[in-house]
């Protein structure tokens, strides 16, 4: 009798034991009360994405990669194409306040056409994350590099070969994009600065190329003609650098001139690196954007404040590239995004 | 009888200057003034590069002279050019040989321009509402369908000897003012000396007596945009290999005004049935020596268009004053 007590005692303990370690367990389970909460925060949210356009590679990686993350967390996401059409875009803007989605994802085209509307969309409770061309207003987020201090690191590269104590024209070109253009503009003000500080440089060009490679080419080209001393170009974004440094090949000066410029590290930015026509190019990495801008989203929704309340800027790191840095798969195709977003 | 004989000497004077010859005197006066005023610009490098510069537009001029001429006007050129060239590089990049590629892509060409060609000629629906509905559909297209990647295509690594196009120089002359001075003189002896070439003036110059003469006016207007789509593929081509990069960007760019402007400003009457090639060149010169002296004078693109607008009024002010319109095209409008 007292063995069948101890048994009984024994196995109580046991299932006790087990029922506890069980139901431990499934406490473990429940033991991240800050899960739930976040993934609440963010499914079933809206995302529309308003590029200036979704045809070329930066923005294709930006809205890849938002989408790709918007998808992993319950989230609908919707772009639209303007196609280059700054009209056509503020009237997407302006349709899009009326539609009141929880995010807009978008990109100036220049500092004040789009200024007022963003605006609004914050007034209306719309989340507006800016990237890389931030308008004359602060929205909750812009994504992009730090523009001017990537025009002054261009300009110190351009001076460290043909400022002071080097044995050249110091004779220096500038392709701008399209002049009111954030990228173009702030860029300028960077490199003009540190040309101002080292007065023996000699810009003998500053001219607007449109973000046209055809543009690019042909003022280099006459820029080439009349100075066939030039030391150093600037161009300030690699998708119309192509033009700049084909003119500089095609005039056979490749040896002679330093071509920096800069972009969002497609594949085509490593093609030209390792064929010469660039002889650096800094990176601002376009899908690390894309993911710096959804990480923007994810802690504005989660904070469940008013939109337009936290206002930050969130500056994409850089890192200066050149034939040496270029391997197999250390740029990205932007065929890979483009799909994501058809 | 001393009054009567000074207005003739006056409207021999005016008939002599005609807005071909104004649009070069004012050509020459440029040169001679920038040629003071801007050093090296008379230099044969510069030169060259002036030329260079304006041959694309030259040759897409000449595409546009075919189809004027005949009373028409081809506002696809530029789209047709955009798509059809980045189409061929991409299908290049993608692996299929060059000549495969450039041979679907003139194909493409052909086959919308010729869509363009039965639309107006066989449909009767006006040149002008006609290619500015198929350059929006050659573009929508195209970019939804063709070109499915960025909307610049770089030129391909195997793009080989084809890149000599852009980039090369004959006898030191670069390929591109080779290119067109071919192409011009192509269109020359076709529109002088062949019978398709004098109906197409026949056409401009009165659509029914030449159908009544017997002229196969339709065919003919066919034709006319398909020659106009096959010069664009050739613009195209030379536009990707001298910039490596084909950019579809362009068909909204204000490009297809700048070949109506280098056509009408050397002095093809929009009527039709008026010009020739020469009036082309003296055209794309004009704007060449203006582009080139801006460029060296660092003039902001934005304030190139307003002068270059200026230019083009000016000319168009001056020939109303020396030609003003007669009976003709007071009756039938400009286009």
């Amino acid at each position: 009798m007292k063995t069948m007590h101890r048994l009984a005692l024994a196995a109580t303990a046991f299932v006790g034991i087990a029922a506890a370690a069980i139901g431990a367990a499934r406490a473990d389970d429940m033991n991240d009360p800050y899960r739930q909460p976040a993934l609440d925060a963010l499914k079933g949210k809206s995302i529309v994405y308003l590029p200036i356009s979704i045809g070329f590679d930066l923005a294709q990686a930006w809205g890849g990669v938002v989408k790709t993350e918007a998808e992993r967390y319950g989230m609908k996401f919707k772009s639209q194409d303007p196609n280059w059409n700054t009209g056509a875009m503020a009237q997407g803007l302006t349709s899009l306040i009326a539609e009141k989605p929880d995010v807009i994802v978008t990109q100036n085209p220049d500092l004040q056409s789009l200024a007022r509307l963003l605006k609004q969309a914050n007034a209306a409770g719309i989340v507006v994350i800016q990237m890389n061309m931030q308008g004359a207003v602060q929205t909750d987020a812009f994504v992009g590099p730090d523009f001017i201090a990537m025009g002054e690191q261009a300009a110190k590269m351009v001076v460290a070969k043909c400022g002071k104590g080097t044995e050249t024209s110091h004779k220096v070109s500038i392709v701008q994009g399209v002049l009111t253009g954030g990228v173009s503009y702030y860029q300028v003000q960077g490199i003009k600065k540190v040309f101002e500080a080292n007065p023996e440089i000699k810009v003998v060009s500053s001219q607007a190329a449109d973000w046209d490679a055809s543009k690019a080419r042909a003022i280099t080209e006459t820029v080439l003609q009349q100075n066939p001393d030039l030391c150093g170009v600037i161009d300030v974004w690699d998708g119309q650098g192509v033009g700049t440094g084909a003119a500089i090949k095609q005039a056979g000066k490749q040896d002679q001139v330093y071509f920096v410029t800069s972009g969002g590290g497609a594949q085509s930015m490593c093609d030209r690196l390792a064929d010469g026509t660039f002889s650096a190019a800094i990176n601002y990495d376009a899908p690390g954007m894309g993911r710096d801008a959804f990480t923007a989203i994810s802690a504005v929704l989660q904070a469940k404040q008013k939109a337009g309340t936290m206002k930050f800027q969130l500056y994409s790191p850089t890192r200066v590239m050149t034939k040496a840095d270029v391997k197999a798969g250390t740029c990205w195709d932007p065929e890979q995004y483009a799909k994501l977003l058809r | 009888m001393k009054r009567q004989g000074d207005g003739r000497r006056m409207r021999v004077w005016t008939r002599y200057f005609n807005q071909e010859r104004i649009v070069f005197a004012l050509t020459v006066l440029l040169l001679i003034l920038f040629a003071l005023t801007l050093p090296k610009f008379l230099a044969p490098s510069n030169l060259l590069s002036l030329v260079r510069s304006v041959a694309v537009l030259g040759i897409l001029g000449l595409g546009m002279l075919v189809v004027v001429l005949g009373r028409g006007i081809d506002l696809s050129l530029v789209a047709t050019m955009a798509i059809s060239v980045a189409w061929s590089l991409q299908l290049a990049a993608s692996g299929l040989s060059v000549a495969s590629a450039m041979g679907i892509g003139l194909l493409l060409a052909l086959g919308m321009s010729l869509v363009t060609g039965i639309l107006i000629a066989y449909a009767e629906i006006p040149s002008l509402f006609a290619t500015l509905a198929m350059a929006t559909f050659v573009y929508g297209f195209g970019r939804a369908h063709l070109i499915t990647g960025t909307d610049v295509v770089y030129l391909p690594p195997n793009i080989g000897m084809l890149a000599g196009l852009g980039q090369g120089a004959l006898f030191g002359i670069p390929m591109p003012i080779v290119v067109a001075a071919v192409v011009a003189l192509i269109a020359y002896l076709f529109l002088r000396y062949t019978k398709p070439g004098r109906f197409i003036y026949a056409i401009g110059d009165n659509l029914a007596s030449a159908r009544i003469g017997g002229v196969p006016v339709r065919p003919i207007l066919v034709a006319q945009y398909v020659i106009a789509g096959g010069i664009a593929f050739v613009a195209g081509l030379v536009t990707a290999t001298s910039a490596e990069a084909m950019n579809t960007r362009v068909v909204n760019s204000n490009m297809i005004y700048d070949v109506i402007l280098v056509v009408v400003l050397g002095g093809v009457g929009l009527s039709g049935g008026r010009g020739n090639v020469r009036n082309v060149i003296v055209g794309a010169l004009l704007i060449g020596v203006l582009m080139n002296g801006m460029t060296i004078m660092d003039v902001q693109y934005t304030i190139q268009n307003v002068i270059k607008s200026l230019i083009l009024l000016l000319a168009i002010v001056v020939d109303s004053i020396l030609n003003p319109r007669d009976e003709q095209t007071g009756q039938q409008g400009d286009i």
